[in-house]
């Protein structure tokens, strides 16, 4: 087992951050944290670090009990925090030298490990890490967590700030580490990246909204989206709010995702709604429900 | 052992590749030096006194003479009337009236006795106390000329010594206090900083999550600033012995080893401060206000410790700073060897070792 997670609870002064979480991530598998800013994912990630005490529950990583054997854990996983954690000051090879000392390998011995990485920042590897882009930075913090060929790999929100094309490569990157036999953990905010993972568990409040492959959890939408676009997409947005039938709405690229409450819903019902609320050029159309969707039904 | 060395190579990059700590760190002492050893004195020399002699005769020229002649004072104006007096202490442009009473030198014939008064200017106390001493002893010296020929059956000379600065010299005092205060601020301020940087700017969360253990951490961070200040603690040596031609009586060997043994307590010290601050501002005031006040007012540097209010000599009892500087005056200026400052040493090993387990044992393991 990569990571058991036992109705893990914990509390900050008055935030209930992590409530009673129950999850497994499977021996190599690619496993998705995905919620919105505050939701519990970087203390969840803390707790699996061994860096904070959870209140309630156990856990363990690469079989390791959390509490009990956290210098094990510490040498046997590779975590990247949110906020880009390396030296500013060093340069690239510095800063992946440090990192692999410390660990007591070299960057020679997992060479192989990062190859495909690092070959993309090493023409820069003798400029300091603070005056790096967002994604050589995100390039460089994943090779300095995988140097030591940790176990299990911890990744906070890894493509935050990058560009597409950067958390494109990025998500490409994981899936190889994956075929190398690491288990990785990841969290992100972007609905987009969720649907790259094996298994994903949606994540608000503190609590697991739900927990299943990327396929399977949008196949839990229990209605019919329907794609809506008219000439005027602010009083589009309002007038179907306003509809006294509508289930839920929301804006989704240049469309707007419309549930309706009733189960023999017409479109053209609808048409002629939005015709009287003076909006023209309106299409309607069935779409399938994405991950985006799933969870904001779930949070609704 | 390679991880460790691994971690002070890095400590070394962070240090050279920030200039202002740097600068700090080597700008400072030898500022701190020049400034202490010219700029703050107790000396006079060259004092500018002024004359108010209602006789003008042989007996007050002489007396004048013999002070202008000195090199504490020069002679900067003549005044005639009583009146002149006080504008001339507004004015500012003497520290000292010498007021030679009317009739002096029949006076001194008729009666033996003739007065001269002293006015000194006390906005600065240290000095007007030294002006009137100086005044009573050139004319005593003279006082004793006139006598010459004349025995006085009961004497009492009084027949003073100043054994180990004999010249008086201040910066002999504010180096070793100097020393200590730039080895504090260095050690302990630099240290406590380069810790709170690493929780700031979110590193320590990695190296926490790392296989290093907390001494190697925090040894890691304090070896390569007991380096910089053993570097330190020689320039500051070596240039008052050749800028301030400051002799070291004792052994150098025994300074640099007491000094070392200084520098480990202020970076236990510093250590501490980080465990208990967030941020490399927090640490940067506590530091500043908990251990830089203390060291320049409580350590015996510039107040003696002896005139102090009985609560404040035992405060100063704590600060190791105090302890430090018993042991340089006693080995620059008295030559003393280790049989002498055994008990001093001691107490500054004792202070380090508790400073050092403590700031191990609150060093945490996890975030909270």
């Amino acid at each position: 087992m990569g990571i058991t997670i036992r109705n893990i609870s914990k509390s900050y002064k008055n935030v209930k951050a992590l409530q009673d979480i129950s999850f497994n991530v499977k021996k190599g598998e690619l496993f998705g944290l995905i919620g919105p800013d505050g939701a519990g994912k970087t203390t969840l990630f803390r707790v699996l670090t061994t860096l904070l005490f959870a209140d309630q529950g156990s856990a363990t990583v690469a079989e390791f009990d959390v509490v009990k054997d956290y210098k094990s854990i510490r040498n046997n996983v590779g975590y990247m925090p949110g906020r880009f954690s390396l030296y500013q000051d060093l340069t690239i090879e510095e800063n992946l030298e440090f990192f692999a000392t410390i660990f007591g390998t070299t960057i020679e011995e997992n060479y192989d490990l990062i190859k495909d990485i690092y070959i993309q920042i090493e023409p820069f590897k003798n400029r300091r890490a603070g005056k790096l882009s967002g994604g050589m930075k995100q390039k460089l913090a994943l090779c300095c967590a995988l140097i030591h060929k940790p176990k299990v790999l911890f990744l906070d929100e890894p493509t935050t700030g990058v560009d597409p094309v950067s958390r494109k490569e990025f998500w490409e990157m994981l899936k190889r580490l994956q075929l190398k036999g690491i288990t990785i953990l990841v969290s992100t905010p972007y609905m987009d990246e969720a649907a790259l993972c094996d298994r994903i568990a949606l994540i608000q409040n503190g609590k697991i909204l739900e927990i299943d492959t990327p396929k399977e959890i949008v196949k839990h939408y229990p209605k019919q989206i329907y794609n809506v676009k008219a000439n005027n997409m602010y009083r589009l947005i309002n007038s179907l709010k306003a509809y006294e039938h509508n289930h839920s709405v929301y804006p989704f690229g240049e469309y707007v995702h419309y549930t309706d409450s009733r189960t023999d819903f017409n479109t053209e019902d609808l048409k002629t709604y939005l015709e009287t609320k003076n909006l023209s050029n309106i299409y309607i159309d069935k779409t399938v429900a994405t991950i985006e969707d799933t969870f904001m039904e779930l949070a609704k | 052992m390679k991880r460790f060395i691994g971690f002070i190579k890095k400590e070394f990059y962070h240090i050279f590749r920030d200039r202002r700590s740097l600068f700090i760190l080597f700008g400072m002492p030898i500022a701190q030096i020049l400034l202490f050893g010219f700029a703050i004195t107790n000396e006079i020399n060259n004092v500018d006194i002024a004359i108010l002699d209602h006789t003008k005769d042989t007996t007050t020229k002489e007396i004048i003479n013999k002070i202008a002649a000195s090199e504490y004072f020069s002679i900067k104006q003549i005044i005639e009337k009583e009146s002149d007096i006080e504008a001339i202490f507004k004015k500012g442009k003497v520290k000292a009236v010498l007021n030679f009473e009317k009739d002096f030198s029949k006076h001194l014939i008729k009666e033996n006795k003739a007065t001269i008064q002293i006015i000194t200017d006390a906005t600065d106390p240290n000095t007007a106390n030294t002006i009137t001493n100086f005044v009573s002893a050139i004319l005593q010296t003279y006082q004793k000329e006139l006598n010459k020929n004349i025995t006085i059956t009961y004497q009492i000379v009084p027949a003073s010594r100043m054994v180990y600065n004999p010249e008086l010299k201040s910066v002999y005092m504010f180096v070793p206090g100097v020393m200590t205060i730039i080895l504090m601020l260095v050690s302990a301020m630099m240290t406590s900083i380069s810790i709170t940087r690493e929780k700031e700017l979110g590193t320590m969360e990695i190296l926490l999550v790392s296989p290093l253990k907390p001494i190697q951490v925090i040894v890691g961070k304090v070896f390569p600033y007991i380096f910089l200040s053993i570097i330190n603690a020689i320039v500051i040596v070596v240039s008052s012995i050749f800028i301030f031609k400051m002799p070291v009586q004792g052994s150098l060997f025994l300074l640099a080893i007491e000094s070392i043994l200084f520098i480990i307590s202020a970076l236990a010290l510093g250590i501490l401060i980080s465990t208990i601050s967030a941020t490399q501002q927090t640490a940067m005031m506590i530091s500043l206000m908990g251990l830089m006040l203390p060291v320049i007012l409580l350590s015996g540097f510039i107040f003696p410790i002896s005139s102090m209010p009985l609560p404040l000599q035992m405060i100063s009892n704590i600060i190791p700073a105090k302890w430090f500087i018993i042991i340089t005056k006693g080995i620059m200026l008295k030559g003393v060897g280790i049989q002498f400052i055994w008990k001093e040493t001691l107490i500054l090993i004792g202070m380090t070792v508790f400073f050092m387990a403590l700031s191990v044992k609150k060093y945490k393991i996890r975030l909270e």
